[in-house]
């Protein structure tokens, strides 16, 4: 590095292609030009994504006279924030509570049994443990939703309708099969040698998953967690056919509801979809690579 | 616990017990296979979602099967998967490797790009469903006639707003797993094609793509079989309106079991939903040939 004779090219390219050395067909400059179209493919994509969300924001912050009277796609003359009382007098702090409850009950008993199950299955050789891994990975080609019919009798016949816990049951067992598949992959790739030099120093099983195989794969597991919060944080189905009270209600739901409650105020309404989407984007400020690695959960890995 | 003398044991190759694996095996067993054999056992009943389940046989699924509104909700839902797929896979492969670029303005750009994954399915409908407005929305805001249509109301229409809807939902997440396929591909490769004087678009079609053969291959199957999973956009977006033009399959499914009180013929649709979602998922797994990503089916 650092060399006074300025070379065409430097040496570790030459030897990254041999066969074109010889040539010498360098064009320094090739890979700087800037590459128009796809600016302006990207530049226009920019536009998609951002209109709506400009438009959800600005309306918001009308009153209904002005919602009626001005021009939709400028900001409000007179912006106001009684939209955004009218939806937290409406119980949306309940609501929201309601959605914190059901994220993180779901999502801790899903990661403390997915990581067992995968331990096991990884580091596990009998029968039982590899027909139930391929029962996992079945679980994952089909579309559950389709059992809601089942799961609304089986919630009613315990007594469960319209609590929370009718919620946290069938997303825990709906979470298992992804949060499995996940873990176990990344619990492959801890070296053996460092199971095997527990064992010698006398460990169980049970204390290598918490002391070995868990700070192993830690960065998975924050993933898998991200990945299955944000599912059932902004899950429909579940709530819409096994809650009905406000009491229950998760704010996903709140959101359909508002359009009823407040019907032609659709200032207010999309305040409510404002509201509902802060806390997520709160973590994506403070977490942007956290949050969008735990979103494709190691689809891309 | 194991109690284990202090002389090493060489090699104990049982492995962890079984029962570490039991919590995760009942919870799925309870709530993912019983309500599979659930949905199979109350498609042979009527139930009307409160009273006594009947056996029945098969009237339910005699009225599923000859009820032309089934019809319609498997020609609706192929549509979707089919228009969702050809404006999503492009548009996210190619956005994948345009945030994959290095320069400052794109990551800039993907920063937002990514916000619709933020919003609830809920939100999204919604949000659009008040921008789609012909007095109050897109089209008066722009003061352009050709955005100022009954976007909603139109059934010609509204299957491709809802395709469009759906893309702008689910772009956002192709786009990262493409992103995140693209940034795995050895710079080296780019090098030595510069030095052949292969140009970007060469590079794009010798390199690119088929090095993100598995990224397109998990994509793909994620696209295909979640688009079977499109319930809540559409539910809150037009309800399956207007008349039945966006009724698909799932939803089709809801509205039966949980508006008309038929959980019978609900269950039937729900065997027929399961049914396809396996199918696809094993053909295009055996499509995608030997890949461990090609199992990973989430209806995202």
């Amino acid at each position: 590095m650092a060399s006074t004779t300025q070379l065409p090219v430097p040496p570790s390219r030459v030897t990254a292609d041999p066969a074109a050395a010889p040539v010498a067909r360098t064009k320094g400059p090739g890979r700087q030009r800037p590459n128009l179209l796809g600016g302006v493919g990207g530049w226009l994509w920019l536009a998609i994504i951002i209109i709506p969300i400009y438009y959800v924001v600005i309306t918001s912050f009308k009153n209904q006279a002005g919602f009626f009277t001005s021009n939709p796609m400028l900001p409000a003359p007179e912006p106001t924030l009684d939209n955004y009382k009218l939806v937290l007098d409406n119980n949306f702090v309940k609501y929201f509570t309601n959605s914190v409850i059901v994220t993180l009950g779901t999502v801790l008993p899903a990661l403390a049994v997915s990581f067992m199950a995968a331990y096991a299955i990884v580091r596990g050789k009998s029968r039982f443990l590899n027909w139930t891994n391929n029962l996992f990975l079945l679980g994952l080609a089909i579309p559950l939703h389709a059992t809601i019919i089942p799961i609304y009798w089986m919630i009613t016949r315990a007594h469960l309708y319209d609590t929370l816990l009718a919620l946290i049951l069938p997303s825990v067992a709906f979470a298992i099969p992804v949060s499995v598949l996940i873990l176990s992959n990344f619990m492959r790739d801890v070296p053996n040698e460092l199971f095997e030099s527990m064992r010698l120093d006398g460990c169980s099983d049970w204390a290598m998953m918490w002391r070995l195989a868990l700070p192993m794969t830690k960065p998975a597991v924050i993933t898998v967690g991200i990945y299955n919060a944000l599912h059932v944080w902004n899950g429909f189905l579940f709530p819409l056919i096994l809650t009905q009270s406000p009491a229950t209600r998760v704010l996903p739901l709140s959101l359909w509801t508002f359009q009823g409650e407040f019907s032609v105020n659709i200032p207010a309404i999309l305040a409510s979809v404002v509201l509902a989407t802060l806390p997520l984007l709160v973590i994506y400020v403070v977490a942007r690579r956290q949050l969008l690695s735990g979103l494709t959960a190691g689809f891309s890995k | 616990m194991t109690s284990l003398s202090s002389a090493p044991r060489r090699v104990r190759d049982a492995g962890p017990s079984g029962w570490l694996a039991a919590p995760a095996l009942i919870f799925f067993l309870a709530f993912a296979v019983v309500p599979l054999i659930g949905v199979v056992f109350l498609s042979f009943t009527s139930w009307n979602g409160l009273g006594e389940i009947k056996l029945e046989g098969l009237s339910s699924w005699t009225t599923v099967l000859t009820d032309p509104v089934t019809g319609n909700a498997l020609v609706v839902t192929a549509k979707i998967m089919f228009f969702s797929f050809v404006v999503q896979a492009p548009v996210s492969l190619l956005l994948g490797v345009f945030t994959a670029g290095g320069q400052k303005y794109r990551a800039a750009l993907a920063v937002l790009y990514f916000l619709p994954l933020l919003l609830s399915s809920a939100a999204v409908a919604i949000a659009f469903k008040a921008l789609l407005d012909p007095n109050f929305g897109l089209g008066p805001g722009f003061k352009l006639p050709i955005l100022t249509q009954d976007w909603l109301g139109n059934s010609d229409l509204v299957l491709f707003v809802v395709v469009f809807v759906i893309a702008w939902q689910f772009v956002p997440f192709h786009t990262l797993i493409y992103q995140g396929g693209v940034r795995q591909i050895p710079a080296s490769l780019y090098e030595a094609a510069e030095i052949d004087g292969a140009g970007r678009f060469r590079q794009f079609w010798n390199i690119t793509l088929p090095q993100l053969k598995y990224t397109i291959i998990t994509s793909s199957t994620l696209m295909v079989v979640g688009s079977l999973a499109y319930f809540d956009l559409i539910f809150v977006l037009t309800g399956g309106g207007p008349g039945y033009s966006t009724r698909l399959l799932p939803l089709h499914m809801y509205l039966t079991g949980f508006k008309a009180n038929d959980m019978g013929a609900a269950s039937a649709l729900g065997v027929i939903l399961i049914v396809i979602g396996l199918g696809l998922a094993l053909l295009l797994q055996r499509l995608g040939g030997k890949n461990r990503n090609a199992s990973q089916l989430e209806g995202a």
